[in-house]
C-alpha cells in the first residue's frame, strides 16, 4: 500500500506545524485524565486527613527525590536531543535521545526497587485506599514513561537516518509533560503526610 | 396535573404540583409558539415555481431581534422558575422539622425495606421501636424525620404519593422529612377510598431491583395507636438479659 | 498553486481496499455500517424489554422468557450501546470521518493510520461488549450509569466477568474517540482548502470540532474513574467502598462530570447536519452563522457546571443542588436562541420537502419536546419527584432519537448521493419518515404520562407495585409497546431503500442537490484522494438565493 503523504500533511492553515497540534491534543486529553485521578485523590485526602496521613508517611521520599532529579536530568536530554536535530546532527541527537531513555529505564528501576520494598512491607495496592491510589496513580505514570520510552526508541532510528527529524521535538513535549505529570504526583504522594 | 394522575398527601406534595404546574405555565407559551411558528413557516415558504427565496444574513438589527427578544424573555421567565424551585427544595430538603412529631429509621438492603418506628416514646434505639420488613405505618398531621441507611448498595426511598425521593447510600445515615396532610381524606384520584399506598427503590440495585416494594399504611390516629398497641415488642425486665437475634 | 492527488495506480486486493484502508471515506463506512449494526442489536434489547413489559412473564418471540437480572442486562446494554456504540460512531466518526476532508478541501486526514488505528480500537470495543453478552453470569446489568457499589462489587452485581467486560469495552472506546479527535480537530485547524477563513468553515464541521473537543476535556476523568472501577472490580480496591475508606457518590460525579457533555457532544453534530440540510432545501443562507457558534460555544463551556443535576437526590450537599438548578435552567438559553435561529433560517425560504429536509424538520419540532421536559427535571423541586421516574426517560428520548435516529437519518438521506453515487428513492424515504415519526411519538408520548403517574425505571415487571398494575396504565404501555413494533416495521423500507439504491439507485451526478459546500465538488461517489483538483474558497458555505445572480446557488470554489 504504497500512497504517499495526504496533501492534507502538507497545510498549515494555522502556521502551526500539524504534528505539534496533534501533541498537545495527546497532551490535553492526559492532562483531563491525570487531573480526574488526582482531583478524586485530592478529594478523598481531604476527608480522611489523619488515616491517609499516617499511611502516606510510608511513601519512600528518597526514592522519590531521586526519581525527579532522574526525569528531569532526562528532560534536559531530550531538550538537548532537539537542538542536536534541528542543527541536522543525527549522531549526537541519536546518542542524546538514548541517554533520555536511560533516565526512564533509571526511573522504572528505582521504582521497582521501591514497590517491592513497599509491598513486602504490607503496603499493597489493597492495604488502604491511599496506597490504591499511589499504585494507580503511579502505575499509570509509569505506563506513559514506558509507551514515551518505547516511541523515543523508534524516533531515534528514524532521526539517526535523517528521516522526521521534526519528531525529536514532539516527543520532547510529550516526555516533558511525563515529567511535569511527576512532579505533581511527587508532593502528593510522598510529601503530603503531615 | 400531577395530581391528575396521582394523590398528593404530604403537606409538601402540593408544592411540587404546584412547581410543575409553574414550569407548564411559563413553558408551555413559548413551546406552542416555537412549533406553532415553524410550521407556519415550513407551510408558508414552501417552494413556487418562479418564486425565490430571500437572502437574509439575520446580522442586521431588524432581523436579530427577533432572536434577541425571546432570549431575553427566557431568562426573565428562568428567573421566576428558579426561585420557584429553590423555595420547594429548600423547604423539603434543606430543613428538617425543629420540633419533630416522630422519627423512622428506613434501612435498604438487596431487596427488601426494613422499617423501625419509633413507637409510643417517639424516640429511636429504644426497647419499644416497632421493626418491619416492607411496611411502613404512618399517621396523619405529624412531622416525621427519617434516617435513611443501606446496607450494600444505593438504594431510594421513594414515596409517590409523598412526591418524596431520596438515595440510601452505603456508609451513611441521611435524614430528611414528611408529613401526611392533616386533612387527608384517604381518598384516591378517582374518589375510591385508600389509605395504603406503594413504596419503590428507585435506584437500580440489582436483580432484585423490580420487587423492592413496600407498602405504606395511612392509619386514622385512632388506627394507629391500635397498631402500636398491637405491635410494641415485650418490655424486657430490668433483671434479664436482653439478646437481640439478628 | 494547485496541488494534485498522487492518483498513482496502487494494486487494491479486498483487503487493502475495505478491511486495512486508511482511506477517511473506507473509515467511515467502517464506523457507519459497525453503528449500525450496533443499532440492530440496542433496537433489538428495546423490542425485548418492552414485549416483557407489555406482557409481563410471556415468552417474547425471537427471545424467550424475561427474567429480572435479564431485563436489567437488556435496559442497561440498550442504553450503553445507541450512545456509545451508534450515536457517536454515526455521528461523529462517520459523519466526521466522511466529511471533513471533503468539506474543507483536501484529500484525506492528515493521520490516516491513526484514523485506520482508532476504527481498530472501536472495533475492538464493540466485540469485547457483544462477548459481555455470552459470559458466565450474564452481560453487565447494573444500569448504563453503573453506580457502584453494585458495579463495583460481584457479590451484588452478580456478573463479574460481564461487569469488568462491559468497563473494559467503555474504556476502549474512549481510546478510540480521543484517537480519532486528533485526526478530526488538527486537520480542520490546518488541512483547509487555500481561502477558506475560520467562519468559511460549513456549520457541521464547527460541530464535529468542538464536539470532540468536549469529548476530549470532559472524558478524561470519568477514564480515571473507569481505571479505578475496574481495579474495584479485579483487584479489590476500595474507591467506591464506603466500608473501607471509598466513596461511591464520587464514582457518580466522575461519571456525570462526562455524561452531561457527552449528551452535547452527540447532539452538535446532529445539529450540524440538520443545518446543513435546511440551508439548502429552504435555499438560504444560514441566518446569523456567528450566533450559531457563539451559541454553541456557550452550550459547550456551560455544559460543563451542570452535571449534578443527574444526583440532586443522591445524597450530595442539598444546598449544591441550588447551584446546579440555576445552571442548568440557563443552559436552556443558548440552546433555545440556537433553535430560534435554525428556524428562523426558515422564514422567506423557498422550502423543497425532501426526505432528507423532512428529517431535518422533525428533528427541529421533535428536539423541542425534549428540551422544554428537561426544565421539569433540571428544577430541583420537582426532580424530587419527576427522578427515576419514565418522565426522565420520555425526556432523554425525545433529545436522544432525534440525535441518534433522527439527525442520522437526515446525514444519511443527505450525503448517500456523496457516499454511493446514487440517489435514494423518495417515496421509501417519505414512507420510512412517516412511519418512524408518527410511531416514536406514539411510544414516548405516553411514557410521559406514566412518569407522572408515578412509575419509576428499570422494573421488570408492574404487577409487583399494586399502585402501578391498574389495567390503564398497562394499556398504555400495551400500547408504547405495539406503537415499538412499528417503529422497527418501518425500519424496513429504509433498509431496503439503502442497499437497493446502491445498485438501483438513480445515478447521482456531483451535486445533485446544488449545495454549496465543497464535498458536492468531488464526484459521486468520492474517489480516493477526493478531487481530481483541490478546490480553493471563495465565499461562505450558505450563500444562496443571492440576489443579482441567475443560479440559486454560488459554490464555495466558484471563483468571483
Amino acid at each position: 500500500m504504497a500512497h504517499g503523504k495526504p496533501i492534507a500533511t502538507t497545510r498549515s492553515a494555522t502556521g502551526i506545524p500539524t504534528g505539534k497540534l496533534a501533541v498537545w491534543w495527546v497532551i490535553a486529553s492526559e492532562i483531563v485524565i491525570f487531573g480526574g485521578l488526582l482531583v478524586s485523590y485530592l478529594l478523598l485526602r481531604v476527608r480522611y486527613w489523619d488515616e491517609w496521613g499516617e499511611a502516606a508517611a510510608h511513601t519512600n521520599v528518597w526514592c522519590g527525590l531521586i526519581n525527579t532529579i532522574v526525569l528531569l536530568t532526562s528532560s534536559l536530554f531530550i531538550v538537548l536531543a532537539h537542538h542536536a536535530a534541528e542543527h541536522n546532527d543525527t549522531k549526537k541527537a541519536f546518542r542524546y535521545i538514548w541517554y533520555t531513555i536511560a533516565g526512564g529505564a533509571i526511573f522504572l528501576c528505582v521504582k521497582g526497587w521501591e514497590w517491592n520494598n513497599e509491598i513486602s512491607h504490607g503496603y499493597t495496592i489493597t492495604a488502604n485506599t491511599f496506597w490504591s491510589f499511589y499504585y494507580v496513580a503511579c502505575g499509570l505514570h509509569g505506563l506513559h514513561v514506558i509507551g514515551g520510552m518505547v516511541i523515543m526508541g523508534i524516533i531515534s532510528f528514524q532521526a539517526r537516518a535523517g528521516k522526521e527529524l521534526h519528531r525529536v521535538e514532539l516527543i520532547g513535549i510529550y516526555w516533558h509533560f511525563v515529567d511535569v505529570v511527576w512532579i505533581f504526583l511527587f508532593p502528593l504522594m510522598y510529601l503530603a503526610n503531615q | 396535573m400531577i395530581d391528575q394522575f396521582i394523590v398528593s398527601i404530604s403537606t409538601y406534595g402540593g408544592d411540587i404540583d404546584g412547581l410543575f404546574r409553574l414550569i407548564t405555565y411559563v413553558v408551555a407559551p413559548f413551546f406552542i409558539a416555537t412549533e406553532v411558528v415553524l410550521f407556519y413557516f415550513v407551510f408558508r415558504f414552501r417552494h413556487k415555481p418562479g418564486v425565490k427565496a430571500q437572502y437574509i444574513t439575520g446580522t442586521k438589527k431588524e432581523e436579530k431581534k427577533w432572536i434577541n427578544i425571546p432570549h431575553m424573555l427566557i431568562l426573565i421567565c428562568d428567573v421566576f422558575l428558579v426561585i420557584g424551585a429553590i423555595k420547594v427544595w429548600y423547604n423539603i430538603k434543606q430543613r428538617l422539622p425543629e420540633a419533630p412529631g416522630d422519627q423512622i429509621e428506613v434501612i435498604g438492603q438487596q431487596w427488601a425495606w426494613t422499617f423501625v418506628h419509633a413507637g409510643k416514646d417517639g424516640a429511636l434505639g429504644t426497647w419499644d421501636d416497632i421493626t418491619t420488613v416492607n411496611e411502613l405505618h404512618v399517621r396523619p398531621g405529624v412531622e416525621y424525620i427519617y434516617h435513611l441507611k443501606s446496607t450494600d448498595v444505593l438504594h431510594c426511598f421513594s414515596v409517590p404519593v409523598f412526591r418524596l425521593k431520596q438515595d440510601a447510600v452505603p456508609g451513611r445515615v441521611i435524614k430528611g422529612w414528611f408529613e401526611v396532610k392533616e386533612d387527608f381524606d384517604f381518598k384516591d384520584i378517582n374518589g375510591n377510598h385508600k389509605q395504603v399506598f406503594d413504596v419503590q427503590c428507585a435506584e437500580m440495585c440489582g436483580l432484585g431491583h423490580g420487587v423492592m416494594a413496600a407498602r405504606m399504611t395511612v392509619h386514622t390516629p385512632e388506627e394507629y395507636e391500635a397498631w402500636v398497641d398491637e405491635n410494641t415488642p415485650e418490655k424486657p425486665a430490668d433483671d434479664k438479659a436482653v439478646v437481640s437475634v439478628d | 498553486m494547485s496541488e494534485h492527488t498522487d492518483n498513482g495506480h496502487h494494486e487494491e486486493t479486498f483487503l487493502s481496499k475495505y478491511v486495512f484502508s486508511t482511506d477517511h471515506k473506507m473509515i467511515a463506512m467502517q464506523y457507519m455500517f459497525t453503528g449500525m449494526i450496533m443499532a440492530i442489536i440496542g433496537g433489538y434489547f428495546a423490542y425485548v424489554f418492552r414485549m416483557q413489559l407489555a406482557h409481563p412473564g410471556e415468552i417474547v418471540p425471537f427471545f424467550g422468557t424475561v427474567g429480572p437480572g435479564q431485563y436489567n442486562a437488556l435496559v442497561t446494554n440498550h442504553g450503553t450501546i445507541m450512545i456509545f456504540w451508534v450515536a457517536m460512531p454515526v455521528l461523529i466518526a462517520a459523519f466526521g470521518n466522511f466529511l471533513i476532508p471533503l468539506m474543507i478541501g483536501c484529500d484525506d486526514m492528515v493521520f490516516p493510520r491513526i484514523n485506520r488505528l482508532s476504527y481498530q480500537i472501536f472495533l475492538i470495543s464493540a466485540i469485547v461488549l457483544i462477548a459481555s453478552f455470552f459470559v458466565q453470569g450474564g452481560g453487565f446489568s447494573g444500569a448504563w450509569t453503573a453506580y457502584p457499589p453494585l458495579s463495583s462489587q460481584a457479590k451484588y452485581s452478580l456478573t463479574p466477568l460481564g461487569s469488568t467486560l462491559w468497563i473494559t469495552a467503555v474504556a476502549l472506546e474512549f481510546v478510540a474517540f480521543l484517537l480519532g479527535g486528533i485526526n478530526f480537530i488538527t486537520t480542520v485547524m490546518n488541512s483547509r482548502a487555500p481561502g477558506m477563513k475560520m467562519f468559511d468553515i460549513p456549520i457541521v464541521i464547527w460541530m464535529i470540532v468542538i464536539a470532540s473537543i468536549l469529548f476530549m476535556l470532559s472524558v478524561g476523568p470519568l477514564i480515571a474513574g473507569a481505571v479505578m472501577l475496574l481495579f474495584d472490580q479485579t483487584v479489590g480496591t476500595a474507591f467506591y467502598d464506603p466500608t473501607r475508606g471509598g466513596d461511591p457518590i464520587l464514582w457518580q460525579h466522575l461519571f456525570w462530570f462526562f455524561g452531561h457533555p457527552e449528551v452535547y457532544v452527540v447532539l452538535l453534530p446532529a445539529v450540524g447536519a440538520v443545518v446543513e440540510v435546511i440551508c439548502v432545501f429552504s435555499r438560504k443562507k444560514l441566518f446569523a452563522y456567528k450566533i450559531v457558534l457563539y451559541t454553541t460555544f456557550a452550550t459547550g463551556i456551560l455544559s460543563f457546571f451542570v452535571w449534578a443535576h443527574h444526583q440532586f437526590i443522591a445524597g450530595i450537599d442539598p444546598r449544591m443542588a441550588n447551584v446546579f438548578t440555576v445552571t442548568t435552567l440557563l443552559i436552556s438559553v443558548p440552546i433555545a436562541e440556537m433553535c430560534f435561529v435554525i428556524i428562523a433560517t426558515l422564514y422567506g425560504g423557498s422550502i423543497r420537502l425532501k426526505t432528507p429536509m423532512l428529517f431535518a424538520l422533525a428533528f427541529m419540532a421533535e428536539f423541542l419536546i425534549g428540551g422544554v421536559t428537561g426544565i421539569y427535571l433540571g428544577a430541583s423541586g420537582s426532580d424530587i419527584y419527576l427522578h427515576d421516574t419514565y418522565f426522565v426517560l420520555a425526556h432523554f428520548h425525545y433529545t436522544f432519537f432525534p440525535i441518534a435516529i433522527i439527525g442520522v437519518f437526515t446525514g444519511i438521506y443527505y450525503w448517500y448521493p456523496k457516499m454511493f453515487g446514487r440517489m435514494m428513492n423518495e417515496f421509501l424515504g417519505k414512507l420510512h419518515f412517516w412511519g418512524t415519526i408518527i410511531s416514536f411519538n406514539c411510544i414516548f408520548i405516553p411514557l410521559f404520562f406514566l412518569g407522572l403517574a408515578g412509575q419509576h425505571r428499570r422494573i421488570y415487571n408492574y404487577n409487583n407495585f399494586p399502585d402501578l398494575s391498574g389495567e390503564h396504565l398497562q394499556d398504555t404501555r400495551v400500547f408504547a409497546t405495539r406503537a415499538l413494533l412499528v417503529l422497527l416495521l418501518f425500519q424496513i423500507p429504509f433498509i431496503i431503500n439503502f442497499f437497493m439504491s446502491m445498485k438501483f439507485g438513480k445515478v447521482a451526478g456531483k451535486n445533485p442537490w446544488k449545495a454549496n459546500t465543497l464535498e458536492w465538488v468531488a464526484d459521486s461517489p468520492a474517489p480516493h484522494g477526493n478531487f481530481e483538483e483541490m478546490p480553493e474558497v471563495y465565499r461562505g458555505p450558505y450563500e444562496y438565493s443571492v440576489p443579482g445572480r441567475e443560479d440559486d446557488h454560488w459554490p464555495q470554489n466558484e471563483p468571483g
